[in-house]
């Protein structure tokens, strides 16, 4: 690979410095720090909104707020936690960043779309603002009808129209990933040469515009049915309830993988940097990637195992449902086995990633019970369910966001932070995360529904939602703390050198910290295999050993 | 401090039902055990800087026989829990012929059961031990779910068409019964409990009305004979088949042709339908003329027990009675 680097020329985030050159910038760079700030603002949102409802439920009888409050709470941190934090953070802040830098291009394929989707993404978060802020929605983020549609009072159809708005930012953000995977990649970067971080990133892209157009339609077919009485799922009206699950999972449940590949995406090259090694298996784990995505598409029904559908379809859908979990596992092996024969360095992202490894792997598990029919039926609506998707969607996307932040901040913004306080951080969001969620798999199997306020039939769940939050307080204070230090850093942190890990792959090795305007001068020439790393030799020059003869 | 770990096993699927889930709950901490002492023993041995460059020589880049054999074999473990969960989700979902049946309404924000005769709660529900118990359930507005932890068992209410779910109480006590489908405002209030009595003591409490809500004084077979009147529903549906209506004598539990080629045994959703919504299947050899009608959820059910009573034409029924009533449930 070419490693030249010309050191004092201008960056990226020094070409212009009016508030015009970032509002109107096509540079895939400057969108993604824009969705960075941006998706940093609707996680401290969904975050308060969190900790609203984790401070109510030290009570059987709660302690602030009213019943409508508390359902406006637990509605505002599911749907801004989702639709404007989890399915957008890694692929709209470090997909943009890093793709067209992996693959070697100067920019994504549509620029401007990329912008436009920074604004579409913007608009539906400030109609959902809107929507919290004037008379709120107590829906739950998953809208079933017909309590969304007839029913329920407040800004629904504004909340509805605004997750209908940022959707189709997903999808341009999708197709302009899609193309440029296709048609952009440097000579010599073969599709066997990819990143895994590339290949993830393709595969939830298929997912993003497969999926998303069916669920914009199905929130829009709500509003209809909320605004002009047209029945559709409504039995009032002539329609079909059940319907509404039908539609709604057919995309949110591949819309998991939407938020866990772009997590797998990261977790990959920080396992192979940070282990010196390449990631095992790697082909398995890229076609895995696509596996899921494919699989991802044919399990929706297992949200619906106690809903009315037939009990023959439950048993089908429970079927695929395993059937995906195989790939996932196999993920989970080959990661930890990517530290085989290697020189495991534990910084900072490295542990994050060990985070991620640990909670994916209960997160995983712990979907055996909600993927098979008759296991599903006791647990389905509960304290179970919330804890599953936390370990893997928060475990998951949140930890690979936080691994992605402190492993790319050093090309991003070139400059480096504290890193002691960064690996202690690491761990005490590992502590907090799990003080705060394996007490809910407790609660959950004695029963507590979900989206309850109160639970005074049963006061002796309290002492697990008082450890619950306790837990979720240690969590807060170690997501709050890189605010700190990263902001810190910006303003006094040491300069990055270009490539402070010694890593591979063309972002490190041909190009600056920060990266110039265009990334690269001329274009890069891929030789080399993918995750080229040399554990031996690395070992041997940190002893002063001369390198070992080829024989 | 008092840490509960388990809901108590209270009826026929629970002790079952606790079984796989605790060889889930091995499986996943055993295999969670594995993986961390994996990259624990990784992480010890390769940690950069310790043991000899040398124990880095060739790497293992992939290996197919462990790629294959560990997808394999976690998929013959997940498919051993499919199987496993599978058969219990079919006997979940198939009430025994001879269940007593109750009928329930959801409706926010409470829960509305109706024995048999006429004995009416609310946000309770009363069970004997040992009987299998068939509930046949439907919501007057949003979706519901009617838990109760200690049975292990729940289903959704759904408006617009009934559900069912069963379940044999096996311990007597008091028990949650919890609403598990968000359904507005007061959600988390829309519970109360499970009482199992002794089947002695349930046959008392049955007998005395209930203790708590004055049931209504006619059994609904009963009410239903009487909204059949109010609505002149005999003006056209009379014993025999006539020009402008069939027959509803002998109707339940019958295979019923309709003008568009479609046939359906008439059941609790079709009358429902039919009741609400007429229009919408119309027996071969009539004409549309039925309007629609609004009855609530409970003179729906009502109604359905009337038409349940009617015999066949040949043999008309006597009028209802306490002793027919409770002679037809088995």
């Amino acid at each position: 690979m070419t490693t030249q680097v010309a050191t004092e020329e201008k960056n990226y985030l020094q070409e212009g410095h009016t508030l015009a050159s970032w509002l109107l910038t096509k540079d895939h760079k400057r969108i993604a720090v824009l969705y960075l700030i941006s998706v940093s603002f609707f996680f401290l949102v969904g975050s308060i909104a969190a900790m609203m409802v984790r401070l109510e439920l030290t009570s059987p009888r709660g302690v602030l707020m009213s019943n409508e409050t508390y359902n406006k709470a637990f509605t505002a941190h599911g749907a801004v936690m989702i639709f404007f934090f989890l399915l957008v953070a890694i692929p709209a802040v470090f997909g943009n960043f890093l793709i067209p830098i992996m693959i070697g291009a100067r920019d994504l394929a549509f620029p401007r779309l990329n912008l436009l989707s920074w604004y579409f993404y913007m608009a539906g978060g400030t109609m959902f603002l809107i929507a919290m802020m004037s008379g709120g929605v107590d829906a739950g983020w998953t809208f079933y009808t017909p309590l969304s549609s007839i029913y329920s009072n407040g800004q629904i159809t504004l909340a509805l129209v605004a997750a209908f708005v940022s959707g189709f930012s997903s999808i341009f953000t999708g197709v302009n990933f899609i193309a440029t995977i296709h048609k952009m990649r440097a000579p010599g970067m073969t599709w066997w040469r990819l990143p895994l971080y590339v290949w993830s990133h393709y595969a939830a892209s298929l997912i993003i515009i497969l999926g998303t157009p069916v669920v914009a339609i199905t929130l829009l077919l709500v509003v209809f049915e909320r605004v002009a009485k047209i029945g559709i799922f409504s039995p009032e009206l002539g329609g079909d309830p059940v319907l509404f699950q039908h539609m709604f999972w057919f995309y949110s449940h591949p819309a998991v993988y939407i938020m866990v590949l772009p997590g797998m995406a990261v977790i990959s090259e920080v396992m192979a940097c940070f282990s010196r090694n390449k990631v095992f298996g790697y082909k398995f784990v890229a076609l895995s990637s696509l596996g899921i995505a494919a699989l991802g598409f044919i399990v929706w029904g297992h949200h619906m195992f106690v809903s009315s559908q037939s009990m023959y379809q439950g048993i089908v859908f429970s079927f695929t449902s395993f059937l995906v979990a195989v790939p996932s596992a196999i993920k989970v092996f080959n990661w930890s086995l990517t530290m085989y024969k290697g020189s495991v360095w534990l910084a900072s992202p490295m542990i994050y990633a060990l985070g991620f490894i640990g909670l994916f792997t209960v997160g995983g598990l712990t979907g055996l019970y909600l993927a098979s029919t008759g296991t599903d039926v006791h647990v389905t609506a509960t304290y179970f369910v919330v804890a599953h998707f936390h370990y893997v969607m928060v475990g998951g996307t949140l930890l690979a966001f936080l691994a992605a932040l402190h492993f790319w901040w050093p090309k991003m913004f070139g400059v480096l932070y504290p890193e002691a306080i960064a690996k202690w951080n690491a761990l005490l969001v590992f502590i907090g995360f799990n003080l705060t969620f394996l007490p809910q798999f407790v609660v959950g199997y004695l029963g507590m529904p979900r989206r309850y306020h109160y639970y005074y039939f049963a006061p002796e769940f309290q002492v697990y939602h008082v450890m619950s939050t306790l837990g979720a307080s240690a969590l807060a204070i170690s997501l709050i703390t890189p605010a700190f230090y990263l902001t810190y850093s910006l303003f006094k942190g040491p300069k990055a050198p270009p490539n402070p890990w010694a890593a591979k792959g063309l972002e490190w090795e041909a190009c600056a910290s920060p990266p110039i305007k265009h990334n690269f001068h001329g274009v890069p020439v891929v030789v080399g295999d993918v995750y080229d790393y040399d554990a031996e030799a690395e070992e041997r020059a940190l002893r002063g050993l001369p390198p070992k003869e080829t024989h | 401090m008092n840490f509960p770990f388990a809901p108590e096993q209270a009826s026929n699927f629970a002790v079952e039902y606790d079984t796989l889930f605790y060889i889930i709950t091995a499986f996943t901490v055993l295999t969670t055990l594995f993986v961390f002492l994996l990259c624990l023993g990784l992480i010890i041995k390769y940690k950069r800087g310790s043991g000899k460059p040398e124990d880095r020589s060739n790497p293992m880049h992939h290996n197919t026989i462990i790629e294959l054999s560990s997808s394999g074999g976690f998929l013959v473990i997940g498919l051993g829990i499919f199987f496993w969960g599978a058969k219990m989700y079919l006997e979940m979902r198939q009430p025994p012929e001879n269940a007593m049946e109750i009928n329930v309404i959801g409706k926010r924000w409470m829960w509305h059961a109706q024995h048999d005769n006429g004995v009416r709660e609310n946000n309770e529900l009363h069970v004997p031990v040992g009987t299998p118990v068939k509930l046949t359930m439907i919501s007057q507005d949003v979706i519901h779910s009617f838990y109760i932890p200690q049975f292990r068992v729940q289903y959704m209410v759904v408006p617009g068409r009934y559900t069912q779910m069963w379940f044999t109480p096996t311990k007597p006590g008091k028990y949650n019964l919890f609403c598990a489908m968000h359904c507005g405002t007061q959600h988390s209030e829309m519970g109360g409990y499970v009482y199992a009595l002794e089947p002695s003591e349930f046959a008392k409490w049955k007998e005395s009305g209930g203790d708590r809500f004055r049931p209504k004084p006619e059994m609904p077979a009963a009410a239903g004979k009487q909204l059949y009147e109010d609505f002149m529903c005999g003006s056209c549906h009379t014993e025999q088949d006539n020009k402008r209506a069939p027959s509803l004598y002998g109707l339940f539990g019958r295979q019923r042709q309709f003008t568009d080629g479609s046939s359906m045994v008439a059941d609790r959703d079709y009358i429902r339908q039919s009741l609400l919504a007429p229009e919408g299947k119309i027996t071969k050899g009539y004409e549309s003329m039925m309007q629609p009608y609004s009855f609530t959820e409970e003179q729906i059910l009502e109604l359905i027990e009337y038409i349940k009573t009617l015999g066949t034409p040949a043999a008309p029924a006597a009028p209802v009675t306490a002793a027919q009533n409770a002679g037809e449930q088995r």
